[in-house]
């Protein structure tokens, strides 16, 4: 903070900085507020001042089959792709902490490779791939591609938790006789529980964004929420973009909210270990 | 003798247990192994193999020897002085008469195309009036139906096209092309030399995009980190909100807010300081503000944390010793964060250069970027071996960039 002898000139910088930051931090809340209220608008118009408030767009969301659709692959996908990341990325997190072998680190960079390359090359390779093994237009190829992309986030959050576990207590259970899979279920798996959790709504948040891959893979029936959406920014922006839009930032705002509680209670953990 | 006999005992019991411990280490690591297996294959054959294949794509080239086995076969020996012989001349009649029952006629002259734009019709008038068996001279024959066929540069054309791999592509993505006829690799027609600014483009749309990040980035970075704890988790909402929300609803936002009847229009004209509204989407404007907007928490989240971790008595003994608060916070505090500045900025870059969504929804026709043109070439034209080979580059740099990346991050988290 600052003294209470600062010159004149430092008070000026620390003044330009607070404004500046507040003025770059307002640019990056209000564009996705802004979109909020006029979901409610009741004129056709997606632009301010508001004629009246309404609920037609989302009335007219629930009654677009397109919409009920998308809504639906969203919601069949996603879950689909977070699970298969969270077990198979777990799995190989705790694998990778277990031993200390040669090509560990690779073997972690390969593994966090699928967040590197752009996406639309994952999409060109896969879909190249997936039509020679007739995996294009299908619920199963889209949740392997998305949960593909998820898989990153599991193994680096689950790694970062596993960082902090304090080994001896697998050990402990182990030479009280619990057989691997009940030390992992019941000492491990509560311990590292937060950072899985974490780990699976980012890999839930990707599903759920993902526009590119999802673009090259899936038929008209199969077009998600945000797939939905970009076709419909495409053709002509409406304000039951809007509507989806506020619903997506409810969603966000819930995950973030539920990764928040998670850090805390970790942290907490960690106070009580030390 | 009893003693020797605890003795000898003793070591067999050592031997044992190490041969027990060995065993139980290796059952260990075998397990450790076996834990890892199911995610490392997965990712083997749903990512690395696919994009493998992609890459190799990008220099396959099948559509000339499949289509044309027998004239592929015979232009093998020629050495492309003369003409070829006449019998390289009956095996092009049977390949095209071939190509034509089984449809591959299209695909082959289309790749022909692209070595010699005219041979498309080269390919369709040769087809209308094919020579049949009765002409002495399959040679003479074809060269009356096209004078092409008589001109070694065709098929110097043809048997490049014919190799089973090609840098054709790559070249292309470069703007250059291999001349058969002067057996160098030269630039590429003009009215085709277009990747090398579209690489350009996108580099560059990068580059201002990642400086607008930093500029941005670094004092509301700086002050979330001297601010209060409290505070600045309050406040750190701001920039993970839009962190966590869907790019396409973000990327709509900004469509709404930059419309010419949007919000931001509306306001300048309000306030006077437009007459009419300004073109603000659809264009390069767009496009670097929207992508600012979507890319700037990936520069203020490492630099905050980087900012966290520096200890603020360095800024406070610089200045105990005489420095003026600004002088101490350019030459000691700045340096400090240079580090997590370049981690940033180069992890902004590597992200905007792959962006498809935000430029081909807010941008123009001449602001789309090298995944535009993958996209485009995969679905609009079907030329896999140009997606595949700008892919390629695109997968390059961003490989490159990112050892660079690993090279700039790892001395931090040694520390």
């Amino acid at each position: 903070m600052l003294q209470p002898y600062a010159s004149p000139a430092e008070k000026l910088a620390r003044f330009a900085l607070v404004s500046a930051s507040i003025l770059i931090l307002l640019f990056l809340i209000v564009p996705i507020l802004v979109i909020i209220p006029l979901s409610f608008n009741s004129s056709s118009f997606l632009t301010y001042p508001m004629d009246g408030f309404s609920l037609r767009w989302y009335e007219e969301l629930m009654s677009s089959q397109d919409w009920q659709q998308a809504f639906k692959n969203s919601f069949i996908i996603a879950p689909g792709a977070t699970l298969l990341a969270m077990v198979f990325g777990t799995m190989a997190s705790v694998g990778l902490c277990r031993g200390d072998f040669r090509f560990k680190s690779v073997v972690m960079a390969f593994l966090i490779s699928p967040m590197i390359v752009p996406l639309i090359i994952v999409a060109v390779g896969l879909y190249f791939f997936f039509a020679k093994l007739q995996l294009l237009n299908s619920y199963i190829g889209l949740v392997l591609a998305h949960a593909m992309l998820g898989v990153p986030f599991v193994v680096i959050t689950v790694n970062a938790t596993l960082q902090g576990f304090n080994t001896n207590l697998s050990r402990a259970a182990a030479s009280l006789g619990a057989p691997p899979l009940t030390v992992f279920f019941r000492v491990v798996l509560p311990l590292i529980a937060p950072g899985v959790i974490s780990g699976g709504l980012f890999a839930f948040a990707t599903s759920f964004d993902e526009v590119v891959v999802t673009l090259f893979l899936a038929s008209p029936s199969q077009r998600t929420l945000p797939l939905q959406m970009f076709a419909g920014i495409r053709e002509n922006i409406s304000p039951n973009i809007a509507a989806v839009a506020t619903i997506m930032v409810v969603l966000s705002v819930l995950m973030l909210l539920t990764l928040e509680v998670l850090r805390r209670r970790n942290e907490k953990l960690k106070v009580k270990q030390e | 003798m009893s003693q020797t006999a605890t003795l000898l005992q003793g070591d067999e019991d050592t031997f044992d247990l190490r041969a027990k411990l060995r065993k139980s280490q290796r059952a260990y690591k075998l397990k450790s192994l076996a834990l890892i297996a199911p995610l490392f294959l997965f990712v083997l054959v749903c990512f690395a193999f696919p994009i493998g294949t992609m890459l190799s794509r990008s220099v396959d080239n099948p559509e000339v020897n499949t289509a044309m086995p027998a004239t592929t076969a015979a232009l093998s020996t020629w050495q492309g002085n003369a003409l070829p012989d006449e019998r390289t001349y009956v095996a092009l009649i049977k390949d095209l008469a071939d190509a034509k029952e089984n449809g591959q006629i299209l695909a082959l002259s289309k790749r022909l195309s692209y070595e010699i734009p005219d041979y498309r019709t080269v390919i369709t008038k040769t087809l209308r009036k094919l020579p049949d068996d009765s002409a002495a001279s399959k040679r003479d024959a074809l060269i009356e139906v096209d004078r092409a066929w008589g001109d070694v540069t065709y098929w110097k054309a043809l048997k490049q096209a014919s190799s089973k791999l090609t840098p054709y592509y790559l070249l292309a993505s470069l703007d250059h092309r291999f001349d058969p006829a002067a057996g160098s690799i030269v630039k590429a027609d003009p009215n085709q030399s277009i990747y090398v600014d579209i690489f350009a483009r996108t580099f560059y749309i990068g580059a201002i995009v990642t400086v607008l990040c930093l500029l941005l980035g670094f004092p509301v970075a700086y002050w979330l980190a001297i601010l209060p704890e409290g505070k600045s988790n309050l406040l750190m909402i701001c920039v993970l909100l839009p962190f966590w929300t869907s790019l396409i609803v973000r990327t709509a936002a900004w469509i709404v807010l930059l419309q010419s009847d949007g919000l931001i229009n509306r306001t300048l004209m309000f306030l006077g300081v437009v007459d009419a509204p300004i073109q603000l989407v659809f264009n390069r404007t767009g496009v670097i503000i929207a992508m600012t907007h979507v890319l700037l928490p990936f520069m203020i989240l490492p630099l905050y944390s980087v900012m966290k971790s520096i200890p603020s008595n360095y800024v406070r003994a610089a200045i105990s010793l005489g420095a003026h608060p600004f002088v101490a916070f350019w030459r000691v505090y700045v340096p400090q964060t240079v580090a997590g500045l370049a981690a940033g900025g180069l992890l902004t870059f590597i992200l905007a250069i792959g962006y498809y969504v935000t430029p081909a929804l807010v941008g123009g026709a001449a602001d789309q970027m090298v995944s535009y043109f993958v996209a485009f070439y995969t679905n609009k034209t079907v030329n896999w071996g140009m997606a595949s080979a700008l892919g390629s580059l695109l997968l390059i740099a961003t490989l490159l960039l990112y050892v660079v990346y690993g090279k700039l991050t790892q001395p931090t988290q040694a520390r």
